[in-house]
């Protein structure tokens, strides 16, 4: 394999690996400061052991999210200089912005709410985790701004071979870079929904604590649920972005070849890469693809083979990655409701089988995600910044494959580490159970 | 050209600010094994900067991407140009972080000494590979018209090789003083000795630094033309000295204090000399990269420059109020267990 293969197939490692740790970061930390507000509110002291059993599940992941992240803004450098030099001027300014005013306000946060239980009131304590969940979100907006425009650059001129960035506004009202941002983290909410609901499922079915474990249950049920609402909703939005900013992608993502008007939307398909067309289309709901992505049953969608070949994503995986994200965020919204019914507040009577249920849904956001970021990454081939440069012109010019072949092995050896270890010790804390504080 | 002016100063500001945070934190984990004799003496050395190092190491995140906004060509150039070096410093710094984290969630001897063994190998090399980094880059890198002509063993060249050494002692001289002010006990005690041996050692490599400096770069160019300059290596050794005198008076918390200055001021006196360069080219200047080649445009600038002067002044504000909610020195056994970030 060549060091371009290798390069992207590292990145791929190492940011699907960060993104593990992420979404839980996201959420956790917003669940995290609405239990301490509470406990500060109320005086209630189990509010105070649920903060410090979530918080403690909260920080092992928090480290591997924040240690893997500093691979991801070294690698752009690494392995992406063509990118990197094309790039910079307008790309390295939200990686700043979000390095100096977030980032900062997250690590600097953490330590004193780690360490600072017997240094600093309640209430200050509280507000440390409130900055926190602010902060990691803050942090979101800025690398999804990043994202978004490699998505749908604006806001710049190319001029002597590099893009610069020309006006702010534009960049920061890019409406891909909020759509992403909030689609992400909506999602990153619904992890943080299913991680405790599932450990407090957990502890249910074994009777134990079971009036702490039934509140942070509730809690995140809720929160789940106006979560999964919203990541469709926002994700309903967000097609129609893609629609416009990237019809070829939008056509990669329903394995759609021809172009037309008031285009089907088949339940069942299969699509067949090499001979231009689907292999099989089965339950056709009429003008649906038309009006889901534009909003009008009678829009014309272009399909593929309008696009020149060298033009277009991989399809196959566009196309099952989209399928199955969107099939999986139904099943979260019909989780979630089930689970904001059963634990109402005063006639808790979740049924085991749903509880089960949800334990083994655990792994179904963390898919979800994973595969929202292969459909939104690898949908945009062979463009690195769409229209503007290709992926296959970005990398390194002296990286060596032999070099890329090391630096790949040696990250999915750490990483391999760092996910038994992780997995490990969250498995252990979780169900070893909350403290008496 | 006045902003790229304040960009290679505010660049040059920012690799301080991490160097004199985090490189405590390194310092720390390189002396763990030899001063942390006992499981309550290692809880309470890792608990002395558990609260800081994150934040002492987000200046590096902030180093590298204000890098790639200010300076996106040298962003490109060096990173690429030494790959293995970072993606080996990147390693590090990932056993460095989880080592401190996950340390003490676990039981059983081996857990203990695997994650030991991960926090000082992980500071160790990372303070080492940060001088040799920044050598190559005082010394300048074999740049030609197809980018980077050296190959990894090509950095272990001398003046590399010292400037590793002299990070990873001036950082564990700067480490043991953070531990001789935060920790009583034994621990604190031994820390507190081996502070003098390692400022007599640091001391030397500061004098083979400033010699080799003048043996194998070009960093004095600009003190023969603009001798004012002369004040900061000046300063340097003024900081150096006063370092010492304080260690030996006992008075640790103004032996930190100079510690800061002796590693701000050594950087400072090879940025000095570096102006304009950023990268310099040993084989064919041309294609060297200054702040003239290397900068963003114009509007990018000065964007990056109202948001690093707007917002730096308040983070860095949050952290030193943190810094001192914790100024009370730690008593080993009051460190919880559950308390290992």
């Amino acid at each position: 394999m060549d060091a371009l293969t290798l390069s992207r197939i590292q990145f791929a490692v190492t940011a699907g690996f960060h993104f593990l740790f992420v979404p839980l970061t996201l959420g956790l930390a917003v669940l995290l400061a609405w239990m301490e507000c509470r406990w500060v509110a109320t005086g209630e002291r189990v509010y105070l052991r649920l903060t410090r059993f979530w918080g403690r599940l909260f920080l092992i992941n928090f480290v591997l999210g924040v240690v893997t992240g500093l691979t991801l803004e070294f690698q752009f450098g690494m392995n992406w200089a063509s990118f990197s030099r094309f790039v910079g001027d307008v790309f390295g300014f939200p990686l700043a912005v979000e390095a100096t005013a977030a980032f900062f306000l997250e690590s600097v946060s953490i330590g004193l709410w780690v360490f600072g239980w017997d240094r600093v009131s309640p209430r200050i304590h509280a507000l440390a985790m409130v900055v926190l969940a602010f902060a990691v979100n803050f942090s979101a907006l800025w690398i999804l701004l990043a994202n978004g425009w490699m998505q749908n650059p604006v806001g710049h001129t190319v001029t002597a071979g590099r893009a610069e960035l020309t006006d702010l506004g534009a960049f920061l009202a890019n409406p891909y870079g909020w759509l992403k941002f909030l689609h992400t983290v909506f999602a990153g909410y619904i992890v943080a929904a299913f991680f405790v609901m599932a450990v407090s499922a957990w502890h249910l079915l074994r009777g134990s604590e079971v009036d702490l474990f039934q509140r942070s249950f509730r809690m995140a049920a809720r929160f789940g649920l106006a979560a999964s609402l919203l990541v469709v909703l926002v994700g309903d939005f967000h097609g129609s972005e893609v629609g416009k900013a990237q019809p070829a992608k939008l056509a990669a993502m329903e394995s759609l070849w021809e172009t037309g008007r008031g285009v089907p939307f088949y339940l069942i398909v299969i699509p067949d890469e090499g001979k231009e067309a689907n292999a099989l289309e089965l339950f056709g709901i009429p003008k649906m693809v038309s009006f889901l992505a534009y909003k009008d049953f009678d829009a014309a969608v272009r399909g593929l083979r309008d696009f020149p070949r060298e033009d277009r994503p991989p399809v196959t995986l566009s196309f099952l990655g989209f399928r199955s994200m969107v099939g999986l965020g139904f099943v979260f919204v019909l989780l979630t409701a089930l689970a904001v019914w059963f634990s109402r507040r005063g006639a808790f009577k979740a049924p085991p089988l749903l509880l089960k249920a949800i334990v083994y849904a655990l792994p179904l956001p963390y898919l979800a995600c994973q595969l929202g970021w292969m459909v939104a990454e690898v949908g945009r081939q062979p463009w690195i910044v769409y229209g503007l440069m290709r992926t296959a012109d970005a990398v390194s010019p002296g990286l060596t494959a032999r070099e890329a072949a090391l630096s790949l092995g040696g990250f999915t050896v750490l990483y391999g580490i760092l996910a038994l270890v992780g997995v490990y010790l969250l498995r252990k804390y979780a169900q070893a159970g909350p403290a008496e504080v | 050209m006045e902003l790229s002016n304040l960009w290679f100063v505010l660049w040059g500001l920012l690799w301080i600010a991490y160097f004199v945070t985090d490189g405590f934190d390194l310092g720390v984990g390189i002396l763990y094994p030899f001063l942390g004799r006992t499981e309550a003496e290692r809880g309470a050395i890792r608990a002395a900067i558990g609260p800081v190092w994150d934040g002492n190491e987000v200046w590096l995140v902030i180093a590298g991407a204000m890098t790639f906004a200010a300076f996106p060509v040298l962003y490109a150039a060096l990173f690429s140009s030494l790959y293995a070096a970072f993606f080996i410093l990147l390693g590090a710094l990932i056993l460095r972080g989880t080592a401190l984290e996950f340390r003490g969630k676990g039981t059983g001897r081996l857990w203990g000494r695997l994650w030991d063994g991960a926090f000082f190998t992980g500071s160790g090399l990372c303070a080492f590979l940060f001088g040799v980094a920044f050598g190559n880059v005082w010394r300048g890198l074999p740049l030609g018209p197809g980018g980077y002509e050296g190959s990894f063993f090509s950095l272990l060249n001398v003046y590399g090789l010292t400037t590793g050494l002299l990070f990873v002692v001036v950082f564990a001289a700067h480490g043991a003083l953070w531990l001789a002010l935060r920790l009583e006990g034994e621990a604190g005690g031994r820390a507190r000795r081996v502070a003098l041996r390692l400022w007599i050692a640091g001391s030397l490599l500061v004098l083979v630094f400033l010699v080799n400096s003048a043996l194998y770069t070009h960093l004095y160019a600009n003190y023969l033309t603009s001798p004012a300059l002369m004040v900061l290596p000046a300063l340097a050794l003024a900081s150096l000295f006063l370092q010492g005198t304080m260690i030996v008076k006992g008075l640790y918390g103004r032996a930190f204090a100079a510690s800061c200055l002796v590693v701000a001021l050594i950087f400072a006196t090879a940025m000095a000399g570096m102006y304009p360069h950023l990268l310099p080219s040993r084989t064919a200047p041309p294609w060297g990269l200054t702040i003239y080649n290397a900068a963003a445009g114009e509007y990018t600038l000065r964007v990056m420059a109202a948001v690093a002067l707007t917002v730096l002044p308040v983070v860095a504000a949050y952290q030193c109020w943190v810094y001192r909610v914790f100024s009370r020195p730690i008593k080993e056994e009051k460190i919880r267990e559950e308390e290992g970030y």
